[in-house]
């Protein structure tokens, strides 16, 4: 018992020990900390970072934009720029625990495509700068499914039956079947979104599972043969599995942004914003562009992107195919209603 | 033995760590924020008891139930096993039987789900020996595999510490009066390794009832538990009252089936309140 | 001996029943494809990228430490609790272990919530040492509910007979009950080890900025999918821990030879 007491009490002292001393911090100008998804930015672009403006970043990761709101909303955490989705960012906007970005102390921002600017979570652009966007879409096996795919309708189908994969999220399942019925992905509507619920209860039958990041060796694999997906993993499994195709809806979709925004407990905003115009910087944006794979909204990284990417219309579709595609909002109260619907159609 | 202050650092530990966030919960839970700022409410409790969260109730109870069970059969054989080997050996055992649970959970889950799935491994093997393919995947018994899978340790080790240095003399005593190997199993060696069996069920059914990512994973989702609801309702709707509701009512619950089973044991240590 | 043989059987299906997904990790970290849908050849190449990803290293550190001081305090201050409450009567103890059995029986997100307020409330600085402490906090109760039963079945006979020869409290408690308790001990080491070096939830609430373990890494690339990085990273850290297990196995049995030619 002595042993282990004193084993503890050596480990404990070291621990600190190490601990206080990664404390300490070298003669860096600042420190800035930074809270993105995982492995959604590459690393080297970082560590350039500290060595160009000798600003050292405090990196971390979070899994769901929920996870991060509810520790960003606690308090007593000091991020400086976090980049969180869409949706999230008009909630954090209406609870004003973001700060205005001075777009004068971002000038690459000019290099966003005018497309992704003005949308419906920041309407004036006066908080956020995008990172990264997509769209939500219906991903198919040609050897599996030999009707035309082009409407969501596809996902109450009979014939594929136990083939069919939808995501675990509430909004984006009630989102699609709005849709569908032809109603806003926003609708707080109740009468519309009982008619959503109705239809979701009935296709529970069809269903394979409700998934999230699982649906990607689902469908390389073979294993369904029909599944909504978001768009950037869309372009990794048609690469894996060349049986793949991905068609956005005629009756529109979601299309997703995650940008980059300030909250108000920053202590370095001047720092955050210089982080922010330096990933706007082409060639580090063009970098996390290539790690990540996803869509990006910088003109001159889609210029400098290999051609048979930015031509196709997974990564890159064309004003027109996003005619009645829409961006989620901040539900607020809804929510609870929402919550309830998908717990009705779960409990069945 | 009357020193019970050796337990006193615990008792402060759990005060300030336990306690503490307890009433936090509790002052979520009947609490509701209004226009006029905080107000004193019921209603929170009022929507637990709801038709809809008592079916999600009902199967989380009953998936956990199961699992239990389950672990218990399949764990207390691996328990006698592991008493009764040569020393040495058996602390090498013990350990293997641990270590795939030092892998992450979500990293295993996963290839768990590689194993049973319709092209996977398993199906194909079935499929060549000429077999009906299992079809488990996204199923409630892929969800009790996943269960029984990563809380099957928690059943086997308290009981196979218990019956490790069970007093021989007791066991040789009853054969030398004649006992059977049943009669010896019931009337001794498993009273006898009680304690260790109500240690190895709170163990596995209380997180059994809580957990969440094995029914989003192995269960396609396609079955909320109580787990799935709480979570949902902390980080999805933002209503921490209903969520600090629904866990003080599954607490509540547990706390009083704890309560009825500790009549069982004679002693009445490790029992509930009630 | 038929029993034997079943034994051994039983064992053995057990045994593969909790390997089989080891397997197919060990397997994917060798797999060229990111993919586990796919075998597209044989590959190192997580392995390399796996050393140069100081993110993945750094929280593998966190990891380790934060579950070796964890469990080794959890099983002081609960070993020593369960011998407190084993002595204990009437109400207090029923009271001790009902607030024992709370944080098993809270779910992970309400315990990690509450802690985090915790913190947040007291104004402690989030990292290293709130992780370490959530840790403790939930490890505790399973070293409790592992070393109690032993305590249930210690001789109290045997305590007092070694008091009656002239030991202190405290030898009797180390020479006497220690080792009679030892294996609960043993087991709710293992069990605390368990707990903390594979937690996410509580985990993720109750650290800070920069300080990650492999947990929270792992299930914050859950979006964009998991790296075969980590399978390599598993299959190396198998590897050592059976590896270590042989070296000790070895020696302990190198002891006992020894020990019997004393004999």
């Amino acid at each position: 018992m002595k042993k282990v007491c004193c084993f503890v009490v050596f480990l404990i002292i070291s621990a600190a020990s190490v601990f206080l001393m990664s404390g300490c911090s070298e003669s860096y100008k600042a420190t800035i900390k930074v809270y993105n998804w995982g492995d959604y930015i590459d690393k080297d672009v970082l560590e350039s970072f500290t060595t160009e403006h000798n600003i050292k970043v405090i990196y971390s990761e979070f899994a769901t934009n929920e996870d991060m709101y509810a520790k960003l909303k606690a308090g007593g955490e000091d991020y400086d720029v976090v980049i969180p989705s869409d949706y999230m960012i008009k909630r954090m906007i209406n609870d004003d625990i973001l700060y205005k970005i001075d777009l004068n102390n971002i000038p690459n921002y000019k290099l966003i495509d005018d497309r992704f600017k003005n949308l419906a979570y920041d309407r004036e652009n006066e908080y956020s700068v995008p990172y990264m966007w997509g769209t939500v879409g219906l991903l198919y096996n040609k050897k599996m499914v030999d009707d035309v795919v082009d409407s969501w309708s596809i996902l109450w189908n009979e014939k594929y039956k136990k083939q069919i994969l939808m995501l675990d999220s509430q909004r984006d399942s009630i989102g699609i079947t709005l849709k569908m019925l032809g109603h806003s992905l926003n609708s707080k509507d109740e009468a519309q979104l009982e008619e959503a619920k109705e239809m979701l209860m009935d296709q529970k039958p069809l269903v394979l599972a409700y998934v999230g990041d699982a649906v990607k060796d689902k469908m390389i694999g073979g294993e369904a043969a029909l599944a909504v997906v978001w768009s950037g993993d869309a372009i990794y499994m048609k690469r894996e599995n060349p049986d793949l195709e991905y068609v956005i809806p005629k009756e529109g979709s979601n299309i997703w942004f995650d940008a980059m925004v300030i909250p108000k407990t920053s202590k370095n905003k001047k720092e955050a914003e210089l982080f922010i115009d330096y990933m706007c910087r082409t060639d580090i944006a063009l970098k996390n562009a290539e790690f990540i794979g996803f869509s990006t909204p910088h003109t001159e990284v889609k210029s400098q992107l290999p051609v048979e990417l930015t031509s196709d219309k997974t990564v890159y579709p064309g004003v027109d195919d996003l005619s009645n595609s829409e961006v989620f909002e901040d539900l607020s109260d809804t929510l609870s209603i929402y919550d309830r619907i998908w717990t009705e159609i779960k409990a069945k | 033995m009357k020193k019970n202050w050796i337990s006193y650092p615990y008792v402060v530990w759990m005060i300030i760590f336990t306690l503490v966030p307890l009433v936090l919960v509790i002052y979520y839970s009947v609490v509701s924020v209004t226009d006029n700022g905080i107000a004193l409410t019921l209603q929170h409790f009022k929507k637990v008891f709801e038709p809809i969260y008592i079916i999600v109730f009902l199967r989380s109870i009953k998936l956990a139930l199961i699992s239990t069970a389950v672990c218990l059969v399949l764990g207390y054989p691996m328990a006698m096993i592991l008493a009764d080997r040569g020393l040495s050996k058996r602390n090498i055992l013990i350990v293997l039987f641990v270590i795939p649970m030092w892998m992450n959970f979500l990293a295993r889950t996963y290839a768990w789900m590689t194993l049973l799935e319709k092209n996977g491994p398993i199906e194909t093997m079935l499929s060549n020996l000429g077999l009906p393919p299992l079809g488990i995947l996204y199923t409630e018994k892929a969800v009790i595999l996943g269960m029984v899978y990563n809380f099957l340790p928690f059943m086997v080790l308290p009981i196979y510490s218990v019956l490790s240095k069970t007093e021989k003399h007791i066991v040789e005593a009853a054969e030398d009066l004649g006992a059977t190997p049943y009669i010896k199993f019931k009337r001794i060696i498993f009273p006898l390794s009680l304690p260790g069996v109500i240690s190895g069920i709170t163990m596995v059914f209380m997180p059994a009832v809580t957990t969440f990512v094995i029914s989003e994973l192995l269960g396609g989702s396609q079955y909320t538990l109580i787990g799935n609801l709480i979570e949902r309702q902390f980080l999805g709707t933002m209503d921490w009252g209903f969520g600090s509701a629904l866990s003080i009512v599954l607490m509540l619950l547990i706390l009083l089936s704890m309560g009825v089973m500790s009549r069982y044991e004679k002693e009445n240590e490790g029992g509930g309140l009630w | 001996m038929v029993t034997t043989f079943l034994k051994r059987i039983y064992t053995f299906i057990i045994f593969f029943f909790l390997y089989a997904p080891i397997l197919v990790l060990i397997v994917f970290s060798f797999n060229n494809s990111k993919s586990r849908a796919r075998w597209d050849g044989f590959t190192f190449k997580w392995y390399i990228e796996l050393f140069n990803d100081q993110y993945i290293m750094a929280s593998l550190y966190n990891t380790l430490m934060i579950a070796l001081i964890s469990s080794l305090a959890a099983t002081f201050i609960g070993t020593a609790a369960a011998i407190g409450i084993h002595n204990m009567k009437g109400l207090s103890k029923k009271l001790v272990m009902n607030v024992t059995y709370l944080p098993v029986l809270n779910p992970d997100i309400v315990t990690g919530i509450a802690l985090m307020m915790l913190f947040v409330f007291a104004n402690m600085h989030r990292g290293f040492f709130t992780l370490l402490m959530a840790h403790i906090t939930f490890s505790l109760p399973f070293v409790i509910m592992s070393v109690l039963p032993k305590m249930k079945q210690l001789n109290n006979q045997l305590y007092d007979a070694a008091l009656d020869l002239g030991a202190s409290p405290v030898y009797a408690y180390r020479r006497v009950v220690l080792p009679q308790i030892m294996p609960g001990v043993v087991t709710g080491f293992l069990l605390a080890f368990t707990l903390s070096i594979d937690d996410f939830v509580i985990s993720f609430f109750t650290t800070g900025a920069g300080v990650s373990n492999l947990a929270i890494t792992i299930y914050s690339m859950a979006r964009r999918g998991i790296k075969p990085e980590i399978n390599a990273l598993l299959t190396i850290m198998f590897v050592s821990i059976l590896l270590l297990l042989i070296i000790i196995n070895n020696r302990m049995s190198k002891d006992s030879e020894r020990e019997d030619k004393v004999k």
